[in-house]
């Protein structure tokens, strides 16, 4: 008994303190992981003196967390990759608008909510990778013409459990209709060389092998192959360059609801899309920027121009759901 | 056996029911999700989903339970009746798998002996380009191969123990009753050691069955995969902790076919543990004895330090800052205070089911085990709902009305709340070496204490903990370690800057930076290491 008093005399002196030491710091729950967003916060801090505390996780776990703590949350902002997470993170009553000129100036409005309760941070294309031993690049149109039987046995598909395969899938719904969208990952799996895998790294590794000569990953992953293995034969294709384009995701950030410091998070986030936290927080991870009045980084630039699909990555979202049970219908594991 | 002589002790029965409530609390969180069904989710599941599922589940379970008894048997059969060359090394080296996190055995498994790992690369270069190997890693086989590999040390150890506790004499016995060794093996070794195999079988299906990581690598889908695609993929939260209590459908099983295993029989042991060899294994059959166990060895274990020792050589090491010296000390600090309160329990429980033999004590007791079973985030999220249940119901208004400028949260994101979230996860595995001891000690000896005049705390202090303390440190080293390898709950309920070296693992391989990861996982390994070693040469043959 008198155990549990002093724990809760403890507990209450230790509310006291962390309730006067609360000036000036920012807490931020993170999906995108921590030597990803370190450096950028490093710097903030250097800039302004705010400091930023936060804890990574999946983003499901973080979003429960938020939830369960409600208005007593000590969260300020929420980061997460992918839209489909911040579509749901804004259904799930987790975020504020926020209304910033900086943001809306800094970022296209497809990469951002409707009701500014989000913006993307940093942008990453899912495109085609393929073997430069096998694959012509002139066989290669559309993410659409892979489900051709010309690419039987030819073709490997990372897990449709990654939401980047979701999302893809959802603006394929939106984009072509369900009745297509069906017909494509038919063609997609009937063309697998090998059962689908755990990460897009393991996939590259797979077509430099030998093991299939087709594949649809995220260019950052090529890039951190390619660096860490310079002659690596695979190179990456932009499909749809005639039709709406190579499908575009982001990563992103929003206030949280029960922020303790609105005013203070939203300056985070607007600093986030400037010119100075982008060449960081985008480089860092061979991503492309958010902001489109800056250059993409000279090892990035070097993948070629490309036609981003413009549709709102909102709807990576609304149609996750839908984008799953037809992945999970047609045996796209 | 009820003791009859024993006075009543209702404090052994609170303490049944109040460890059982605790394991419970987010069992029940949990099945509160019943509430509603989506019906679109569950149609979908119910029509495209859960026959797989659910096979693919059993195959899993059905694979590793049977792989792991006859490795885990085989392997302590030989490195304890038996005299082979490099006995006394394998001995306690076969436990060394077990500082190997599922996940890491997984994921070096996969980028060795995949299509374009170094091991099917080399074959090609030999063989020519069409060369294709009739053994998939990415299949079923490959993914019971891997977690038998991982989890067959807990049957290793437990009938390892029992072997040695069998005494000298009854093998030898048995032999002059004209039965072979193999006869011998079969019709008194096993049988008296079948408790002991039941525990340790049930600890590594548990496992099986809660495991995300390992399964993932090979994306083989099963319940829990399920639990978390719906979860993540659907957004439905409530959808996934009903598939969750499912699952503890499957531990029902598994913790009833290990009572049906147990039988009803009681083995005391002896009072001499054995000291020499009894089969002296010559010539060809020796070295057989050690390649097996060598080939175990060097699957479970030398291979994959290798890979990541390679992998930290080659690409660097990355991230040594000063931070990483209190990411290991968190590391340490969590794993003994989760030890030591677990320990506590798990003897407390196992006593009052010894001491107070009642049918809803033993149902307690059985409910404050089924934690380990569960997925880590899934017990994590029942936790967390309940502890943010208290702070926003309790903690917070009582702290306002004390006056507290901004209350917040004092339960979540406290370490207090972590060891709680361990302790509800591996009560299990604490109870496993805590209740094998305990059954080795003879009803006869307390009734002996209580007739020379020792009452129920006397008997406790001076009888059960002595003879208990052997399987507490077992229980504590074992919990230690996993702790150590723990993750999903970690990661949910750690407060800020209590970063674990499972944490750093995670941040760096969810995007498939596993070379990066190599020094947090060596050091994970490493640190494993000591516990593994002593819990097993505590109790070597001489």
């Amino acid at each position: 008994m008198s155990a549990k008093r002093s724990i809760v005399a403890a507990s209450l002196a230790l509310t006291a303190f962390t309730g006067l030491a609360q000036a000036k710091e920012l807490v931020v729950y993170s999906s995108r992981q921590e030597h990803l967003i370190q450096p950028a916060f490093e710097l903030y801090t250097k800039n302004t003196g705010v400091d930023i505390k936060f804890i990574t996780d999946r983003e499901g776990p973080l979003m429960a967390r938020l939830r369960a703590e409600g208005a007593n949350t000590p969260a300020d902002i929420f980061m997460t990759v992918d839209a489909g997470n911040l579509w749901q993170a804004e259904q799930q009553e987790l975020f504020q608008p926020m209304e910033s000129k900086v943001i809306e100036e800094n970022i296209p409005a497809q990469y951002r909510a409707e009701s500014g309760q989000w913006t993307g941070l940093s942008l990453r294309a899912r495109t085609i990778a393929y073997s430069t031993e096998r694959v012509d690049p002139k066989e290669l149109s559309t993410y659409e013409a892979l489900a051709d039987d010309s690419w039987k046995g030819r073709m490997c598909l990372r897990t449709s459990k990654k939401v980047y395969n979701q999302s893809l899938v959802a603006t394929m719904l939106e984009s072509i209709g369900a009745e297509k969208t069906s017909d494509v990952i038919k063609g997609w799996v009937a063309n697998l060389a090998a059962p689908v895998f755990s990460d897009d790294t393991a996939l590259l590794k797979a077509i430099d092998a030998g093991q299939c000569d087709v594949g649809i990953v995220n260019t950052y992953y090529f890039g951190r192959l390619s660096k860490e293995e310079p002659g690596v034969k695979v190179a990456l294709f932009w499909p749809n360059q005639d039709d709406r384009g190579v499908h575009v995701n982001i990563s992103g950030a929003g206030v949280t609801k029960h922020a303790d410091q609105p005013e203070e998070a939203v300056k985070l986030i607007e600093w986030l899309t400037t010119e100075e936290a982008q060449r960081v927080f985008v480089d860092i991870n061979m991503e492309f920027p958010a902001n489109d009045s800056i250059e993409p980084s000279k090892e990035v630039a070097a993948w070629g121009d490309f036609k981003a699909d413009t549709i709102n990555v909102e709807v990576a979202g609304r149609r996750q759901p839908e984008a799953i049970m037809l992945m999970d219908r047609l045996g796209w594991n | 056996m009820p003791h009859r002589s024993i006075p009543r002790m209702p404090r052994w029965r609170l303490i049944a029911y109040v460890s059982a409530a605790l394991v419970m609390m987010p069992l029940l969180v949990l099945l509160l999700s019943w509430q509603s069904i989506d019906t679109s989710i569950w149609g979908h599941l119910l029509q495209t989903q859960m026959v797989r599922l659910i096979s693919n589940t059993l195959v899993l379970v059905l694979g590793v339970g049977v792989g792991v008894i006859v490795l885990g048997v085989s392997l302590a059969w030989l490195t304890s009746l038996c005299e082979f060359p490099g006995r006394r090394f394998f001995d306690w080296a076969l436990m060394l798998p077990f500082a190997i996190p599922a996940y890491v055995l997984a994921f070096v498994s996969v980028g060795l002996f995949d299509f374009s790992g170094p091991f099917q690369s080399l074959l090609r270069d030999w063989f020519g380009n069409d060369f294709r190997l009739f053994f998939s890693i990415r299949s079923t086989s490959g993914v019971v191969l891997v977690l038998t590999l991982v989890f067959y040390p807990y049957v290793y150890m437990l009938a390892r123990g029992a072997f040695l506790a069998q005494g000298k004499g009854l093998m030898e016995a048995s032999r002059v009753l004209g039965h072979t060794p193999w006869q011998g093996f079969w019709r008194v070794a096993i049988p008296m050691a079948r408790p002991a195999i039941g525990a340790g079988a049930a600890l590594a299906i548990m496992e099986t069955l809660a495991d995300f990581g390992a399964v993932s690598v090979f994306n083989y889908d099963t319940f829990t995969t399920a639990i978390y695609k719906t979860w993540y993929g659907f957004f439905s939260l409530q959808s996934a902790t009903q598939l969750a209590s499912l699952l503890l459908l499957f531990v029902f099983m598994a913790l009833f076919l290990e009572r049906r295993a147990q039988g009803s029989r009681r083995f005391p042991g002896v009072d001499r543990p054995r000291q020499g060899a009894l089969y002296h294994l010559k010539g060809y059959r020796g070295w057989l004895a050690t390649g097996f166990c060598l080939t175990v060895l060097a699957l479970a274990f030398f291979i994959p330090v290798a890979q990541l020792i390679y992998w930290l050589v080659h690409s660097g090491i990355h991230d040594l800052d000063s931070r990483y010296w209190g990411i290991i000390r968190n590391t340490l600090m969590l794993g003994a205070m989760a030890a030591a309160i677990t320990v506590t329990f798990a003897t407390l429980i196992a006593l009052a089911r010894r001491l107070q033999p009642i049918r809803r004590v033993r149902s307690a007791v059985a409910m404050a085990n089924l934690g380990y079973a569960l997925p880590g985030s899934v017990l994590a999220v029942g936790i967390m709902f309940a502890f943010s249940f208290l702070d926003n119901t309790v903690v917070i208004p009582l702290s306002a009305a004390l006056g507290v400028e901004n209350p917040s949260p004092l339960l979540l994101g406290s370490v207090f709340a972590l060891l709680l979230a361990y302790l509800i996860r591996f009560m299990a595995v604490a109870h496993g070496p805590i209740d094998t001891s305990l059954a080795r000690i003879r009803p006869s000896l307390p009734e002996a204490a209580q007739s020379l005049g020792q009452t129920g705390w006397g008997v406790f202090w001076r009888v059960y903990l002595p003879l208990l303390l052997p399987g507490a440190l077992s229980a504590a080293l074992l919990v230690f370690v996993d702790v150590l390898k723990e993750m999903p709950a970690t990661l949910l309920m750690r407060p800020f800057g209590w970063d674990t070296l499972a944490v750093r693992i995670y941040g760096l391989t969810t995007e498939g930076d596993w070379q990066r990861a190599s020094l947090p996982a060596l050091t994970l390994v490493l640190a494993g290491l000591l516990p593994v070693i002593v819990l097993i040469r505590r109790t070597g043959r001489r």
